[in-house]
This record gives C-alpha cells, structure tokens and sequence, in this order.
C-alpha cells in the first residue's frame, strides 16, 4: 500500500498543517455543541409557563415598575438579540440571580458542587476498584457461575431504581442495623469540628488529624457512594469484559501461551496492558453518568450537593438555577468527552493516523 | 400428528401444521415468513430468561388491563382507622399511610406505568426511525444539521435534559412523557443512522431508485422495515431505562401528582413512614424493579433472536 500511496506523498499537506486542521475542526465542533446546548436551554427557558417578570417583582407590582423590569431584563428586545445577550451572559459564566437562594446561581453551584464531587469520586473509586477486576474476572471465567452471577448483577443494576435501594439501604444498614451514619454529610454534632480546607470532607477531616469526624463522615458516604457505583460498577465491569475477551482472542496471546506464560500473567500483565486506554474512556465516562445518578441519590440521602440543589430548584420553578445546573452537566459532558478524545489520541497511536 | 399423510403437495390445508411450518422448500412468501417467525419463536423459547421476562410482562399488562375487576377495594379510599396496616387476608399487601389498600393502587399503577412506557415508545420510535434514516439515506448537509442536533441533546444526560424538560412544561403526567420522549430519542435516531448507511449502498436499493422511487418512498417502504427489528430492540431495553426515570419524576414529584397510584409518587409518601413501615415503600419499588427488569431480559432475548450485533 505505501508504495502505491508515496507519489502522491509530495501533494499531501505538512503534519503540522493536518494537525492545525484536526483542531479546528474539533473545536469548532466542541464550540456548535456548546452554542447548542445554550440554544437547548434558551428554549426550556422561553418554554416556562411562569412570566420571568412575575416571578421576580411579584404579582401585585405596578404596571410602571412591570414595565421597567420588562426592559431591564430585556424582553421588548427581538428573540435573536435576547440569545446573543444570553450566551454573552453564559461566556461570563453569569447565569442569573436564583429566586430560592437570591445569590448568584454560579456561586451556589461553587458551594454545594464540592459535595457532590466527593460523592462522585468515592463511588467512582468503588466502580472501577471492583468493576475492572470483576470484568477481568468475568472475561476469564467465560461462562462460568461467577460470570453469570455478575451479568446479574448487572441486570439487577440496570433494572433497580436506584432511589429505591437507596431507601431501602438506609431502612437496613442505618434504622436496623446501625452500622452507618443517617442521611447528610455529617452527624451534627460533629459538624463543627470541621475546617473545610478542599470541599472533600474525608480529605479534611483527616487533614486535620480528627479521626473521629472521619470515621463519621466516612460513614456518611459509605452507603450513598456504593449504591451510585455500583451502576459504574454493572457498566465498568461489562465493558471490561468485553475489551478483555476482544483481546484473549488475539494471536499475541497465544504466543505467549505457547512461550510457557502462565494464564494468569497472559491476563493481568499482557492484555490488560492493551485495554488501558478504552477502559479510561469508560471510567471518565461513567464518572459523569454518576453527577447525573447523584440527582436522585441526594435527594434520598439528604446529601447536600448539585443534586439536591438542582431538585430544589425544581420544585421552586426557579428556571435559573436550573437551567444553570442543565447547562453545567451538559458543559460537563462535552469536556469528558473531549478528555477520552483526547487520552486515545495520546496512549493510542494507531488513532493518530490520519484517515486516508 | 399421524393423521393419513397426503401425498400430494397441492393441498397444504390437509397436511399437518407442524409439517407446513417445518417444510425445507415453502410454497408462499406467507409460509416463509411464518416459518422464519416459528424459527425465531423456537429460538426466544430456548433462552429461558428471555421466555421469563415475557411472562412477567405479560402478568403485569394483563394486572393492568383487569384492574378495575380484580382489584379489592377502591383505590382512592381513605380509612385512617386501618392506616399502615401489614399485609393481611383483608389487605393483600398492607394499607398506606391514609389507609388505602396497597395491593389495588400497585395494579392501578401499572395502568400508569404501561402508559408512560407505551406512548413514549410510541413517539420515540417514529421520531427516531424518520430522523436516523433520513441523515443516514440523504447524508450531505441534512445529516450534518440532523445529527449535530442530536449531539447536543446527547450531551446532556436523559434524566437531567428530562428534569429541565419537566421544569419548563410543568408537573404532571403528559408533562413527563413528553419530557422523557425528548429526551430519549437521539440514540434511537443515532442507530437508524448507522442501519441506514449499512443498508443505503445496498443493490436493492439502487434498483429501486433507478427504477425512479422518490427519496421518500425508498426511506418509507424500503429503508425503516429494514431498521425496525434493531430499533425495536433498542426501544424494549430503552423502556427499562424510561420506567425508571419515570419513577424517579414521580417520586421528585414532578411526574404523576400525589393522589394517583404511580408507583414513584407511592415511594414518596411511603417514604415518611418508611423507617417503621418498610413494606410502603419496598413494594411500589419492586413492582418497578420487576417492570423494568421484564423489559430488560425481554429486551436481551429478542435481541439474541433477532442475531443483531451487541454493541
């Protein structure tokens, strides 16, 4: 084939050049995806039944102040010049004025994101720390009961709703048993023993070497963490298996079979080496299917974070805050994927061929 | 089946059945098409899960379809006197906390829950099939504009984008639906897309075109029965998933409103009394469990039977 392609190699343009292009292609395909989801929520928000102007002045306003409200918000303006204004807002990352809190929607959203980060991250740990060994496993006991049990599992995960488990974890583990700590972050009367330095609670409280509010916190986590893994952890592990069961069919693993390596080394070291890369596309994906899990896990733990607030916000009607929250998973979404893009174009170097 | 075996090969009316359906050489478009379904009902048959699923779904279809004669008491029936009852022989499954009977609200909720999937399939479907099949035959800028539109509402997670939905449009049932089905039609569309460009530089495709078939005709009567098998295989698992966030509107309080049984808004007023009375907020969750999990293996086996691709 190259010898056929070379001639032409001379017409072709420079690695600089087709690298220059690639980019801009990216990003202005990154920047129609943004300006869509701005566009996606401009139109949720001119969807609301509620009049903005109302909402904010109150119902028995005068008709002058009526007026002029409807002025400073900008709504004698034609809709395109309304957009334009929006996105202009949105690229200052002012989303507007949250009528439950009365700050600034981006300022809550600093506030209570740390908490649901944390969330995220522990049962994130908890997906990939069992899902990945769990797929490997799965992919070598083809067929076997442990095999079966977790394409269970994963059904079971699937099909359960996860605010239900949620309930029912609490009714056992905490009303029941005991073992763990009841909805929130922290036992209150722990909750001033707390510098909050990072956001993370875990990793403040054993920065400052007070075990006992750890341990509390750690209990607090526990339960929420593990019921939003373990839809990582169904997804991870299925996805795992798959890339590894791709790979236990390949010639090199035959080879080194027949070289005299142990099954287990052919597994652990050789294939899994190769599947590095997809399966940290999986895990940076799944992490952001866990902020969106985190919505309806907050709500029933009382975890004070995005979710809970984006629910709040809901009920309200506050159409700012939430269009916020919508915008910001969305711009969430979009980095993630970019950052997967862009880890198979680094660890992979049969992506960065250019396509004839 | 020893019934006096005709020779003849003429009169198919008295041979058996079971020889019509298995016959190497059929006679009609008809047979063949009957026997390709008997071989692919033989085929769901043997994966027992699959067969499970159907069942259970079709318990649940038939619960809701005789609600109104197999229902116990009157659903809307408050008696604060019987209020958190455990499950008795006069209340199958316990009473609530205004003392309703536990047992008709969960049949009356499958009514609910059967609506919300059916008619979001019933959108979904036709929505996703014309959009997918139609970037996918035209290609050029109609697919450009079409799929860059259905990115974006990718970008978004369905039960965030089906949360703002609700938000805008307000509580309530047709509310959700509409909400959910916005949000739940961009994969379908992105599946139709890919059949289509498999299927479009097929030959029969092109015979038909020359023979001067419009765009239209050739994406309608040629391209979308192609496509239907994996898309409705897509939308059976996809139900399992909208059950779900249907459920979760419901107990948010932002699906079905808090007198009706949809089995989410009972989670949420079982869920103050939860912690002493389990069972009010366990059972509205395994009726949704099962649902969804019936769609599920339905899902799986029609999809092992159909021999589409797991992607």
């Amino acid at each position: 084939m190259s010898q056929v392609i070379s001639p032409l190699a001379q017409n072709t343009p420079s690695a600089g050049w087709r690298l220059l292009r690639r980019l801009s292609k990216g990003v202005i395909s990154i920047g129609c995806t943004l300006l869509g989801l701005a566009a996606l929520t401009f139109f949720i928000g001119r969807l609301l039944p509620i009049d903005p102007v109302v909402a904010i002045i109150g119902d028995n306003a005068s008709q002058e102040a009526y007026d002029k409200m409807f002025k400073q918000l900008g709504l004698d303006q034609p809709l395109w010049q309304q957009f334009v204004a929006y996105v202009w807002q949105l690229l200052h990352l002012d989303f507007g004025i949250a009528l439950t809190t009365s700050h600034p929607v981006a300022q809550d959203i600093a506030r209570v994101f740390p908490a649901t980060l944390e969330l995220a991250t522990v049962a994130a740990i908890i997906g990939v720390g069992l899902g990945v060994p769990a797929g490997v496993l799965s992919a070598m006991y083809r067929n076997t009961w442990f095999d079966h049990l977790m394409r269970f599992v994963g059904l079971l995960s699937y099909s359960t709703p996860h605010f239900w488990l949620g309930l029912m974890g609490l009714l056992l583990f905490y009303a029941t048993l005991g073992w763990i700590g009841g909805p929130g972050r922290i036992d209150f009367i722990y909750e001033f023993d707390l510098q909050p330095v990072t956001g993370f609670w875990l990793i403040d409280s054993a920065l400052s070497g007070k075990w006992e509010v750890f341990r509390n916190v750690l209990g607090h986590i526990i339960l929420p963490a593990s019921i939003l893994g373990l839809s990582a952890l169904a997804y991870i592990s299925r996805m795992v298996r798959s890339f590894m069961l791709e790979q236990l069919s390949q010639e090199y693993i035959i080879t080194a079979r027949v070289k005299g390596l142990s099954w287990a080394r052919c597994v652990w070291v050789h294939a899994l080496r190769n599947i590095a890369v997809p399966t940290l596309t999986v895990v940076a994906l799944s992490w952001a299917w866990l902020l969106e899990g985190a919505v309806l896990t907050e709500t029933v733990f009382a975890w004070p974070g995005f979710g809970r607030y984006l629910t709040n916000a809901l009920l309200a009607g506050d159409m700012n805050a939430v269009v916020g929250c919508t915008l910001l998973i969305g711009a969430i979404f979009v980095a993630l994927n970019l950052l997967c893009d862009l880890l198979y174009r680094l660890f992979d170097p049969r992506t960065r061929q250019e396509e004839p | 089946m020893t019934d006096s075996v005709n020779k003849s090969p003429t009169l198919p009316a008295s041979r058996s059945l079971r020889a019509w359906l298995r016959d190497p050489a059929p006679q009609s478009p008809l047979q063949a098409q009957v026997q390709l379904m008997w071989i692919q009902w033989r085929r769901f048959c043997a994966n027992h899960s699959a067969l499970f699923g159907l069942l259970v779904l079709l318990v649940i279809i038939a619960a809701a379809l005789l609600a109104p004669w197999i229902v116990s008491h009157d659903i809307y029936a408050q008696n604060l006197a019987l209020r958190l009852q455990p499950a008795n022989a006069e209340h199958w499954l316990g009473t609530d906390e205004l003392g309703r009977d536990i047992y008709s609200r969960l049949l009356y909720g499958a009514r609910i829950t059967l609506y919300i999937a059916g008619l979001t399939a019933l959108i979904i479907t036709p929505l996703g099939l014309l959009v997918g099949t139609t970037a996918g035959y035209l290609g050029g800028w109609v697919d450009t504009v079409l799929m860059r539109l259905v990115d974006i509402f990718l970008a978004f997670p369905s039960l965030i984008l089906a949360l703002a939905f609700v938000a805008a449009l307000g509580p309530g049932i047709e509310n959700a639906i509409i909400a959910i089905s916005l949000s739940s039609w961009p994969p379908i569309a992105r599946l139709a897309r890919a059949e289509t460009l498999a299927i479009r530089k097929m030959d029969y495709i092109a015979a038909v075109r020359l023979q001067g078939a419009s765009s239209w005709h050739i994406i309608v009567r040629h391209i979308v029965p192609m496509c239907l098998p994996s898309v409705v295989v897509r939308v059976t698992l996809n139900m399992a998933a909208i059950i779900l966030t249907a459920a979760g509107l419901g107990f948010l309080g932002l699906g079905a409103q808090a007198p009706s049984p949809e089995w989410g808004a009972m989670l949420a007023s079982g869920r103050e009394f939860m912690l002493n009375n389990g069972w009010v907020a366990a059972i509205p969750g395994l009726a949704i469990l099962f649902t969804s999990l019936a769609f599920n293996l339905l899902g799986d086996g029609l999809r092992d039977v159909m021999d589409i691709r797991h992607d």
